[in-house]
């Protein structure tokens, strides 16, 4: 399924006849070891009133607190884990690759679980015209202090499809 | 049972009630010839399962019995290590029974505290303005509900994830925590809710919701 972003409020167009609009607000990477690998955002309403690195901390942490609490509650062995959670105004997708890369995505309540598409962000897909995205997956060295990961954010504005390539910063 | 469990979370954010209904827990037992080739540890007060996933025997699962017999924490019954009594071939071959560890007393507190300190940080991590906090929490094996009131004290529910009418069931709660609980004149605020009304209006509040799938407007 190939997914094209807008930037604005009508985020994401599964199906162009029903027309439906739902909003995405915001997307973060995160690496096994809780480091922010990218971080979008589309359509905020609200900051969260602290600095951008103590927010990304304060999301892995929620999210490892989450996961934590899931594996302890839950009365059957998991095999997915946590999914999703929502409050009264939106809902936050989660997925978590076996390598412990993490894709974390706030939309609007309207969106149904798209764990496909958490995982198309994370591995690049293929493009709107159909030409095989040769870069390889997300990568990550283990020194923080590399980020080896860009995404590419001014794609998502042209409406293209997500691309993730290997670069350095 | 399609509601596994209820928890009842103060202002504060201690657990003042908690209901288990019966969950079918994943169990599995087997006998065993010396060596054993699982890897054991002992995690807190229990044994737990860190290496030789198979036939239904995962990794976190913990040993429940021996022979039988239910473990007394780290130890058999007859007060025997249970490590130490699985290191000796003269015991086998042994029939050990493992499954998904219960939840102590404890255990539940923390998490119904862990779980209040979430539901503050889902609602200030929010990017739309005057979210609440998290009110549904889905996985693949449960999904958790949670209902707060204007007084600060939260419901939540375990239920499976296909289950209905939970909302109407947190509502429905409320009620009876108002009729049993807080019009029990011997019910102090904030306190561990002991009150055998509560209860048993709670259980078959549960029952109606498993039985019907949701609350009519007469209810």
């Amino acid at each position: 399924m190939i997914i094209s972003m807008k930037h604005g409020t009508p985020g994401l167009n599964e199906n162009k006849n029903t027309a439906r609009t739902m909003t995405v607000h915001n997307l973060y990477l995160f690496d096994r070891n809780g480091a922010c690998l990218h971080y979008s955002e589309w359509n905020r309403k609200k900051q969260a009133g602290i600095s951008k690195d103590e927010e990304y901390k304060l999301m892995y942490g929620m999210l490892f607190s989450i996961r934590s609490f899931v594996n302890k509650m839950s009365p059957l062995d998991m095999k997915d884990g946590f999914l999703t959670f929502q409050t009264s105004k939106y809902k936050l997708h989660y997925y978590e690759t076996p390598s412990g890369v993490k894709v974390v995505m706030n939309t609007d309540l309207g969106v149904p679980n798209c764990r496909d598409t958490l995982h198309q962000i994370y591995s690049g897909g293929e493009d709107l015209h159909g030409v095989h995205c040769e870069e390889p997956p997300v990568q990550y060295e283990r020194s923080h202090s590399e980020r080896s990961v860009l995404l590419q954010a001014g794609q998502l504005r042209q409406g293209a499809p997500l691309l993730l390539s290997p670069g350095r910063l | 049972m399609a509601i596994f469990s209820v928890y009842v979370v103060n202002k504060a954010g201690g657990l003042i009630y908690q209901y288990d209904s019966y969950t079918p827990r994943a169990e599995a037992e087997k006998t065993f010839s010396f060596p054993l080739d699982i890897v054991l540890k002992a995690h807190d007060e229990r044994i737990l399962v860190s290496f030789g996933q198979r036939d239904g025997i995962r990794v976190g699962h913990a040993v429940l019995s021996i022979n039988g017999v239910d473990l007394n924490g780290r130890c058999t019954a007859d007060g025997k290590d249970v490590i130490e009594y699985l290191k000796d071939p003269v015991n086998y071959p042994v029939s050990i029974r493992f499954g998904r560890p219960r939840l102590s007393s404890n255990e539940k507190l923390m998490l119904a505290s862990m779980f209040h300190s979430l539901f503050a940080i889902g609602s200030q991590l929010s990017p739309e303005v005057g979210s609440s906090g998290i009110e549904m929490l889905e996985t693949d094996t449960f999904k958790l509900h949670c209902y707060q009131t204007l007084t600060g004290i939260k419901f939540i529910i375990l239920a499976d994830p296909r289950q209905t009418g939970i909302d109407s069931l947190l509502r429905k709660i409320y009620e009876i925590y108002s009729d049993f609980a807080l019009k029990n004149p011997f019910y102090s605020l904030e306190m561990p809710i002991r009150c055998e009304l509560f209860d048993q209006n709670l259980k078959l509040a549960l029952e109606v919701v498993e039985k019907a799938g949701t609350f009519g407007p007469g209810s």
